[in-house]
C-alpha cells in the first residue's frame, strides 16, 4: 500500500525538483507579491459579499399591516365603550370615554401578552398572569407595573381618525397630557 | 504571569500569546517540522498537504477545476441558505417569492447569483472530468476516486434538476414533468419499464402509475404541490448532505492516492 502511495510522488519528484531548477520561473519575491495580491483580492471579495449578506437580511418590503391606519369617523364610536375591531390586525383598542377618543396598545406592560376586554367586568384582563387594566388603560391588579401605552391619534382633513403606532405615549411619564395622545370629542 | 516584552515586534508577541496558542495550538513555526505540525494541527489547513509538490501550482495542468467546483459549491450553499430566508416552497407563494427576490428583496441579485453559480458549477464539474480524463488521472491508484467523482457529478446534476422546479413557473413544471417521465421507464420499478408487467399477482399489477418509483419521487401522479415540497427538501438538505459526504471522501482520497496529479 505504501508503495502505491509513493509511486506517483516519486515519478513527479524526479522531473520537477532537480537541484538546478530552484531559480527557474517563480522567485520568492514574485511569489509573495502574487500571494499578497491574491489574499487582498480574496479579502475584498469576501468583505464585499459579507456586506451584501448583511443588507440582504433587511427586507425592503414588509408583508405586515401598516403602522398608520384610518379607523373611521368620531361619531362611529359610542361613549364609554371599547372598540375591539382593530385588535387582531393592528394590535390596538379604540376607547371612547366621556370627553375623548384614544387608541390603547394591546401589549400587556408585564411581559407582552395580549389582554382581553371583558365587557361585563369593565376591564382589560391579561390571560397570562392576570394583570388587569381599567378602561382608561390604568393598571389596578396583577403584576403589570404600569398602564397600557396609548398610540398617537388625530383627525384627518376628511374627518376620519388616523392612528399612528410609530409614536406611543406613556402615562407614567405624563405623556397622556400630550394633545396627540387623545382626540377631544 | 510573564510581562509582555515590548521590544519584540507585535506579530511575534501575538504568536506567543495564550489566545493565539489556544487557537493555533503551536507557536510561530520556525523549522520545517514546526511548519508541518502547524498545518496538520488545524482542521482547515490539514485539508492541504503539509508540503506542496512544485507542479501543483501549475494551473495550466489542473485548470484548478476541482478547487473551482468546490468554491462554487460553497457559494451555492451560502446563497442558497440566504434564499431560504425569503422563499416559501408552496404553490401559493413559490412563484411570487421568486419575483419578489428580484424586485423587492434588497439588491435583487441573490437568486441570480445562485442561478448563475449553479450553471457555472455544472459546466466546471464537466470540465473537471474532461481534465481528469485527458491527463489520465483516473488511472491507478486513483480509480476509486474517479468513481467517487462520477457520483459527485451525478449529484451535481440532480441538484441542478431539483433546483429547476423551485421557481414554479411553466418552464419549471413542464421541464420536471418531462424529466421525471424518464422514471416511468425504470426497469421493474417504473410502470412503463421493462419487467414491470412481470410483477403481478394474477390480473393485478403491483407496479402501476400510483405505486411506481416516479410516484415516490413526485409524491403524486403528476408534478404538484407535493413534488414542489419534495424537490425543495431534496435540493436544500438531502442531496447536499450526500454530496458533502462524498466530497469529504473525494478530497481525502486525493491526498491518500499520492496528492494532486501532475505531469509524469
Amino acid at each position: 500500500m505504501s508503495e502505491n502511495k509513493q509511486a506517483p510522488r516519486a515519478a513527479v519528484g524526479s522531473s520537477t525538483t532537480s537541484p538546478g531548477s530552484d531559480n527557474n520561473d517563480i522567485r520568492r519575491r514574485g511569489f509573495f507579491r502574487w500571494l499578497a495580491l491574491g489574499w487582498l483580492a480574496f479579502a475584498a471579495a469576501t468583505g464585499g459579499f459579507f456586506i451584501v449578506i448583511i443588507r440582504f437580511l433587511y427586507p425592503n418590503v414588509l408583508f405586515e399591516p401598516p403602522q398608520t391606519f384610518k379607523i373611521g369617523f368620531p361619531d362611529e364610536f359610542s361613549p364609554n365603550s371599547v372598540d375591539t375591531r382593530f385588535k387582531k390586525k393592528h394590535n390596538a383598542w379604540v376607547v371612547r370615554d366621556d370627553e375623548s377618543i384614544f387608541a390603547l396598545s394591546t401589549t400587556c406592560t408585564h411581559l407582552g401578552c395580549t389582554p382581553n376586554w371583558l365587557l361585563t367586568e369593565n376591564k382589560f384582563k391579561c390571560p397570562c398572569h392576570g394583570s388587569g387594566f381599567r378602561i382608561t388603560g390604568i393598571n389596578f391588579e396583577g403584576p403589570a407595573p404600569r398602564p397600557l401605552e396609548r398610540f398617537k391619534i388625530g383627525l384627518l382633513d376628511d374627518g376620519q381618525i388616523l392612528v399612528d403606532k410609530t409614536k406611543s405615549y406613556k402615562w407614567e411619564k405624563g405623556e397622556w397630557e400630550n394633545k396627540d395622545s387623545f382626540l377631544k370629542v | 504571569m510573564e510581562k509582555p516584552d515590548n521590544k519584540k515586534p507585535l506579530l511575534e508577541r501575538m504568536g506567543e500569546s495564550q489566545v493565539w496558542k489556544s487557537i493555533i495550538r503551536s507557536g510561530v513555526p520556525r523549522t520545517r517540522r514546526q511548519r508541518m505540525h502547524a498545518i496538520l494541527g488545524s482542521v482547515f489547513l490539514h485539508l492541504h498537504p503539509a508540503r506542496l509538490p512544485k507542479h501543483a501550482v501549475k494551473v495550466g495542468y489542473t485548470w484548478c477545476m476541482g478547487g473551482l467546483s468546490f468554491f462554487l459549491f460553497v457559494n451555492l450553499t451560502i446563497t442558497g441558505i440566504l434564499l431560504m430566508f425569503y422563499y416559501r416552497p408552496t404553490v401559493e407563494y413559490a412563484f411570487t417569492d421568486i419575483i419578489d427576490l428580484a424586485e423587492q428583496v434588497p439588491l435583487g441579485i441573490m437568486r441570480e447569483l445562485h442561478r448563475w453559480t449553479a450553471h457555472a458549477m455544472v459546466l466546471i464539474v464537466w470540465l473537471h472530468m474532461v481534465r481528469v480524463f485527458m491527463t489520465g488521472s483516473y488511472k491507478p491508484p486513483r480509480e476509486f476516486n474517479w468513481g467517487v467523482g462520477v457520483i459527485l457529478m451525478t449529484l451535481t446534476l440532480l441538484l441542478s434538476f431539483t433546483g429547476y422546479l423551485l421557481p414554479w413557473d411553466q418552464l419549471a413544471i413542464w421541464a420536471v414533468t418531462v424529466g421525471s417521465n424518464m422514471a416511468r421507464a425504470t426497469p421493474f420499478l417504473g410502470h412503463e419499464g421493462p419487467g414491470a408487467a412481470l410483477l403481478a399477482i394474477g390480473d393485478i399489477n403491483l407496479i402501476h402509475v400510483g405505486s411506481d418509483v416516479r410516484f415516490a419521487l413526485l409524491g403524486g401522479r403528476f408534478v404538484g404541490e407535493a413534488t414542489l415540497l419534495r424537490f425543495y427538501v431534496l435540493h436544500c438538505i438531502g442531496i447536499p448532505f450526500i454530496a458533502m459526504i462524498f466530497m469529504a471522501v473525494h478530497f481525502w482520497r486525493i491526498r491518500k492516492d499520492g496528492g494532486i496529479s501532475g505531469p509524469l
